[in-house]
């Protein structure tokens, strides 16, 4: 016992050990504590769920209209395009465009053509604009007020002023930074399209 | 009555033994000392917490009533106003508390500019400020969701989607802070969460520190002169007076005055002409429609203006974000010897006045829609924005200025 009381020297080194592997095992300890409140951030199970495809008729749609069809939460539409609105779409190729033949953008391989989609009267897109995600107005005249003399018809973000063409391909020199997207579809019949899956099977 | 003080005495004496009453008291009221010219600009900060207290009481109340689910948010906000007793009266207060908010911190802020504030020792009381404000801005924003109209929804798909020009990590982080693959009801509800809970703790914890930290060096004034430098006998500076009671009755008198104009607009212009609750918020959020004109509220617009100047995604979220975080760089790009502009030499005010005016025309700019002619014009006022910190530490040290005096200079 007296020999225990005596002894009051500090072992310097034990103790920072002590403290080191406390603070180690305790930081790894936060850290792991952190994971679940982290975690639970991500989409639920539920969330993940719902993304079923929808099928639309478009017997009823009239060239030069669009139809809004909601998939996923999000606006998907369904254009149908004029022969003036394809013959403007060819005219448009080259400089005015930011990515004209869709190297740098997200759609399908059937859809990587520069009217961006299996028939050409008809166009399919994620109605959402690239650069911070509003949903542009659909500008289909030529020469609309306010969009400027080369305008040949297309989408306009009211967020931040990106300007689409009737392909959903971007103008240069707006925020957007690729075209717009192109989501999974097929025709079933004529007058009927699934949004959300292809002939590979559901997205 | 002898008997009623001796008791009240004997309480605070008991207490004081067990808790620094008395001590606390005077560290920050009876015997804080502060600068005897303090003038209209320094009503800012006391009207600060005044506004806090308001959306914190008022937050309260309106939680009561408000269903954070995307089926009912809409509609419960209009049970608010329409069926509970008052609530109208209540959720006026706390709208018009969110941009009053904005008025007396942005006032707050160009007072420091003013007087230069934020310039050694007082570096830490202006970054402290500043994660004040970003904190206050993420509660309005987290807050603007809540209603559930078109605004709200589409707002929070624009910056959620902010995040998403992050290279390599942007997509997931957008869809971590979503929670689902559009803004939902999921959203919502953790937003509600956030905004009732989180950012309100953040904010008192931030206020709390910014004034223990301005309490330990003591505060600036318009001459910028350290009054600690020229104390009394008794190590009092001359120039100071106590807190309590000269300005604690001052600030009084600020606030009614302010409480005059905040009831003003709270009964006569809760809307304020769409300036402080937008036109299209009165519309049930609709994920398929954007608003023909979306546009932030006034208190984001300057810094809206900015990115949407920039015709690439990611540097022009990059430049949004730089438009508020290089304020922190305050203190250290600021090389002039003296603090107050009123010692400051031409190139400084002219300097100010210029980003005043860029500030001021950025957030109407914001709120316009985007034309070609306009794009242009926020980009040159981006330029100056920005130039007004990039070269600070070049002006500020050619500026001339002029002697400061020993002593604050007003009676």
């Amino acid at each position: 016992m007296a020999e225990i009381m005596s002894d009051n020297a500090v072992d310097i080194d034990r103790r920072r050990f002590l403290t080191g592997t406390t603070v180690v095992i305790g930081g790894i300890g936060a850290a792991v504590a952190a994971v679940p409140f982290i975690a639970s951030f991500q989409p639920s199970a539920r969330a993940k769920a719902i993304g079923a495809p929808v099928e639309v008729d478009i017997g009823r749609l009239q060239p030069g209209q669009r139809i809004t069809q909601k998939w996923r939460g999000k606006p998907v539409w369904i254009v149908r395009r004029t022969p003036a609105m394809i013959e403007a779409l060819k005219k448009l190729d080259g400089e005015l465009l930011r990515d004209p033949s869709s190297e740098n953008s997200d759609q399908p391989a059937y859809a990587t053509n520069a009217w961006r989609s299996t028939r050409e009267e008809y166009l399919i897109l994620v109605g959402l604009c690239t650069h911070l995600g509003c949903s542009p107005n659909f500008v289909p005249e030529s020469g609309a007020s306010g969009m400027g003399e080369a305008w040949v018809g297309g989408f306009f973000c009211p967020c931040h002023g990106s300007k689409f063409d009737l392909a959903g391909r971007v103008y240069g020199g707006y925020p957007a930074p690729t075209n717009m997207t192109v989501p999974p579809y097929r025709f079933v019949s004529d007058t009927r399209i699934i949004i959300g899956e292809d002939k590979e099977g559901a997205a | 009555m002898n008997a009623v003080v001796k008791q009240l005495t004997g309480l605070r004496d008991w207490v004081d033994d067990r808790f620094p009453l008395v001590q606390l008291w005077n560290e920050h009221m009876g015997q804080y000392y502060a600068p005897k010219n303090f003038n209209f600009w320094y009503y800012f900060g006391v009207l600060s917490i005044v506004v806090l207290a308001i959306q914190i009481v008022t937050g309260i109340w309106l939680t009561m009533n408000y269903k954070p689910d995307a089926n009912l948010a809409f509609a419960s906000v209009e049970y608010i106003m329409r069926d509970v007793e008052f609530g109208w009266l209540i959720r006026y207060m706390h709208s018009t508390g969110a941009s009053a908010f904005f008025i007396v911190i942005y006032l707050h802020m160009f007072r420091a500019l003013l007087y230069g504030s934020y310039k050694k020792p007082r570096e830490l009381i202006w970054v402290l400020g500043m994660f004040t404000y970003l904190a206050l801005m993420a509660e309005a924003f987290l807050g603007y969701l809540l209603p559930w109209g078109q605004m709200s929804f589409w707002g929070a798909q624009v910056i959620i989607s902010l995040f998403g020009a992050i290279p390599f990590i942007g997509d997931t982080l957008s869809l971590w802070i979503r929670g689902d693959f559009v803004v939902s009801d999921v959203t919502l509800n953790r937003f509600f969460s956030l905004h009732v809970i989180a950012m309100p703790l953040a904010i008192i914890g931030l206020v709390f520190l910014h004034i223990i930290a301005l309490h330990e060096v003591g505060s600036n004034n318009p001459d910028g002169i350290e009054i600690k430098k020229t104390k009394g006998p008794d190590g009092i500076p001359l120039d100071g007076i106590p807190f309590h009671p000269y300005y604690s009755v001052k600030d009084t008198v600020g606030v009614i005055v302010f409480l005059i104009l905040f009831a003003a607009v709270m009964f006569f212009a809760p809307e304020f002409g769409g300036w402080f609750l937008e036109a299209n918020n009165f519309i049930p959020a609709n994920p398929l429609v954007t608003p023909d004109h979306i546009v932030p509220l006034w208190y984001f617009t300057p810094f809206y203006a900015i990115l949407r100047a920039v015709p690439d995604k990611l540097i022009g979220v990059l430049l949004m974000g730089a438009s508020t975080s290089i304020l922190f760089l305050l203190p250290w790009l600021d090389r002039s010897p003296v603090k107050s502009i009123r010692y400051r030499g031409p190139i400084f005010k002219s300097a100010l006045a210029l980003f005043i005016i860029s500030f001021f025309a950025l957030g109407y700019l914001g709120t316009q829609k985007p034309t070609v002619e306009l794009t242009w014009m926020a980009r040159g006022l981006t330029v100056i924005y920005f130039g007004f910190f990039v070269f600070m530490p070049l002006y500020t040290k050619i500026d001339s200025t002029k002697p400061v005096p020993d002593r604050l200079t007003s009676k």
